[in-house]
């Protein structure tokens, strides 16, 4: 027991990057600390969808999540590993508040770390409004980072 | 089989403008309108024939009969597991891992935008205004027992569906008319699949396409005054073409979107509507129950609201008919009868809420005319519907029965009109197109030949005259559900197993709530 956790936020966005700057400082700083690099897929099952939407669903999953992994995660895992920290990557689907605030239940986070404005764009908006409701919910301390 | 359907087709295409042109004095709708009255004229009467010595359809009884055995068979699965529906749509048993996938509520409203439509609107007046206010009587007690059709066709649709590997499925009765009928050795599976296929692309061209485009124009032209129905089918026509052909999604997530909304809309003012002439809601319920049994003097008597009742029920909520299992098997779920048990909501929105709050608009409205000292309807000339004040029939009474609520209801009726029409289109432009791939494999140039014959078809409905087209899309939808409901009775101890195994496992604990 005793290794800390820390879940950042990523968006593909350079809010997002500095973030995980911020928080790979934090976890050098913790020593024995592991980095969560969480990316949301903004995603609903109230809305609605044509049948054929619905039929490609599964494949249009299947690629939203390599997008991520490819685009944001992955390239962010692995500088963050070549700075020596201990980092784990979760992609997922639905939303942002709602995410985060349940991964740092599960995994006995010590706050979450999220940047300031998401970027609209590349594949889903992530933040925007999102970080008031983050922060209303959250049971863990959150930091913001411009 | 291939050959006969594509030459046929051709046939008929061919045969529509060489018709008019050689005839220009007889306007090409009256042609359209010949043309295909005559040429499907035998299969309207085939499916139609009375029972022997009766009045009495045989296909309406097939599909009471089919609805009431399976409610005996699965135990009024639809009374046990209407609550157990709510939460499965709530989400209360969806895996958080499976986030993403789609979800029982997104299933459920995509079937559902392919039902809820003009069946409900255009379809209940047409049984209110030939078999009575008692007609809805028996549009509730339909779609009461066809919850337990759709169940059954629709647990059937997730097991048997075909998953690819690039990850898209194709689900519905042709599929689990050849696994099935394979696991149970049971012979002719593959015949059903290909007769169900045909009668699938005719139910697309029928009720999913030529009614939905005939009713909007109806619709339209009730505002604007009269005008050829050519220039609404090909405004349709292009608009259709541009989403199913040219893949512009956003007229069809606009549609998607605006399509619940307008749904609900239609119930609040039907409600406003009751709750303004409250006073007369018991006299209404009074006249549905009197009629229900006496028929209160409408065409046909007590047996004619019946069929009424229950035909326009099956049109509307399509249980049964194979169309549902098409929309629902896209569902993202390890227990096919989760959505079997989802599904059965869908009748119940669809007729017992929907249709049923058109039928009381109607009754309250007084656009029957009622004969107070005999104490019936008075017929029309011809003695084959009730009279109405206006003379009007099908969406153009419901149109006049809201506006005696509100004057301006009608031009809001017509956007949800053409709103329903529009998705019930695209819906079923995907069904038709699951037919016929399954007959002709699947392939760009095969779709796109499916998808420009449902173009020229929306045009073609609009231009016909609203009883040869209904005829003919009755027709077509209750002759899928003549295989279907055959390969259901073949495949329900299927269901059964399934149905008894996931319910002793939500009791015993094993399957269990997802927290969120």
């Amino acid at each position: 027991m005793s290794q800390t956790t820390l879940i950042v936020g990523l968006d593909g966005s350079d809010a997002g990057t500095r973030a995980l700057d911020f928080a790979k400082a934090r976890a050098k700083l913790i020593g024995d600390c592991r980095i969560m690099l969480v990316y949301v897929i903004e995603w609903s099952p109230f809305s609605f969808q044509t049948a054929e939407e619905n039929d490609k669903r599964h494949a249009r999953r299947e690629e939203e999540l390599n997008l991520a992994h490819e685009r944001v995660l992955d390239p962010a895992v692995k500088a963050t590993q070549a700075e020596g920290c201990t980092v784990e990557g979760i992609v997922k689907h639905g939303d942002v508040a709602d995410i985060l605030e349940s991964l740092a239940k599960t995994h006995g986070a010590s706050q979450i770390i999220v940047g300031r404005m998401g970027e609209r764009g590349i594949k889903e908006r992530l933040f925007g409004g999102v970080t008031g409701r983050l922060v209303a919910a959250s049971s863990v301390p959150i930091t913001i980072i411009p | 089989m291939k050959r006969f359907i594509t030459s046929g087709i051709a046939a008929t295409a061919l045969s529509l403008p060489t018709l008019a042109a050689a005839q220009e004095a007889v306007s090409f709708e009256q042609k359209v309108n010949d043309v295909f009255a005559g040429s499907t004229g035998w299969f309207v009467n085939l499916i139609f024939m009375n029972l022997p010595g009766t009045s009495f359809p045989w296909i309406v009884l097939w599909l009471v009969v089919a609805a009431s055995i399976f409610t005996i068979y699965f135990g009024f699965i639809q009374i046990k597991a209407f609550g157990h529906a709510i939460s499965l749509v709530k989400g209360d048993y969806s895996d958080p891992n499976d986030a993403g996938e789609v979800s029982h509520f997104q299933a459920l409203t995509t079937a559902l935008s392919g039902t809820v439509g003009l069946g409900n609107i255009a379809g209940v007046a047409v049984a209110v205004g030939i078999g009575g206010p008692g007609a809805t009587f028996w549009m509730v007690v339909a779609g009461l027992l066809g919850m337990a059709s759709k169940f059954t066709e629709c647990t059937l649709g997730v097991k048997y569906r075909n998953e690819y590997p690039d990850g898209t499925v194709s689900g519905g009765p042709m599929y689990y008319m050849v696994k099935g009928f394979k696991e149970r050795n049971l012979p002719g599976g593959r015949f059903l699949a290909i007769v169900f296929s045909i009668f699938t692309i005719g139910g697309a061209l029928g009720g999913g396409n030529m009614f939905q485009a005939n009713q909007a124009h109806a619709q339209i032209t009730q505002i604007t005054g009269d005008f050829s129905g050519l220039i609404t089918g090909s405004i349709f026509a292009v608009v259709v073409f541009m989403v199913i052909v040219g893949g512009i999604k956003s007229i069809a997530s606009v549609t998607e979107k605006v399509v619940p909304f307008m749904g609900v809309m239609y119930v609040i003012a039907a409600l406003m509507i009751l709750i303004v002439n409250y006073d007369q809601i018991g006299w209404a319920f009074g006249q549905i129950f009197a009629g229900a049994f006496t028929g209160l003097g409408v065409a046909g008597g007590f047996v004619g609201a019946l069929i009424q009742g229950f035909k326009r029920a099956a049109f509307s909520n399509e249980a049964g008919v194979g169309s549902a299992a098409i929309a629902h098997s896209a569902v993202r779920t390890k227990e096919p009868v989760t959505e079997g048990v989802v599904s059965l909501l869908e009748p119940f929105i669809d007729t017992v809420v929907i249709c049923t709050m058109t039928a009381l608009v109607i009754t309250i409205s007084g656009v029957l005319v009622w004969d107070p000292q005999a104490g019936t309807y008075l017929l029309n000339e011809a003695g084959t519907a009730i009279r109405t004040t206006d003379g009007s029939s099908g969406v153009a009474l419901t149109s006049a029965a809201f506006a005696s609520g509100f004057s301006w209801f009608p031009y809001v009726l017509a956007v949800a009109v053409i709103l329903f029409a529009f998705s019930t289109m695209i819906s079923w432009s995907y069904y038709g197109l699951k037919a016929w791939t399954y007959l002709f494999g699947e392939g760009k140039t095969t779709e796109l030949i499916f998808k420009l014959i449902f173009c020229f078809f929306i045009i073609v409905g609009a231009a016909a005259q609203l009883g040869s087209v209904i005829d003919f899309s009755d027709a077509m939808i209750f002759a899928m559900a003549v295989v279907n409901i055959t390969a259901l009775y073949c495949l329900m101890p299927i269901v059964k197993r399934e149905m008894n195994s996931y319910f002793d496992r939500l009791k015993s604990g094993e399957i269990v709530k997802h927290k969120h």
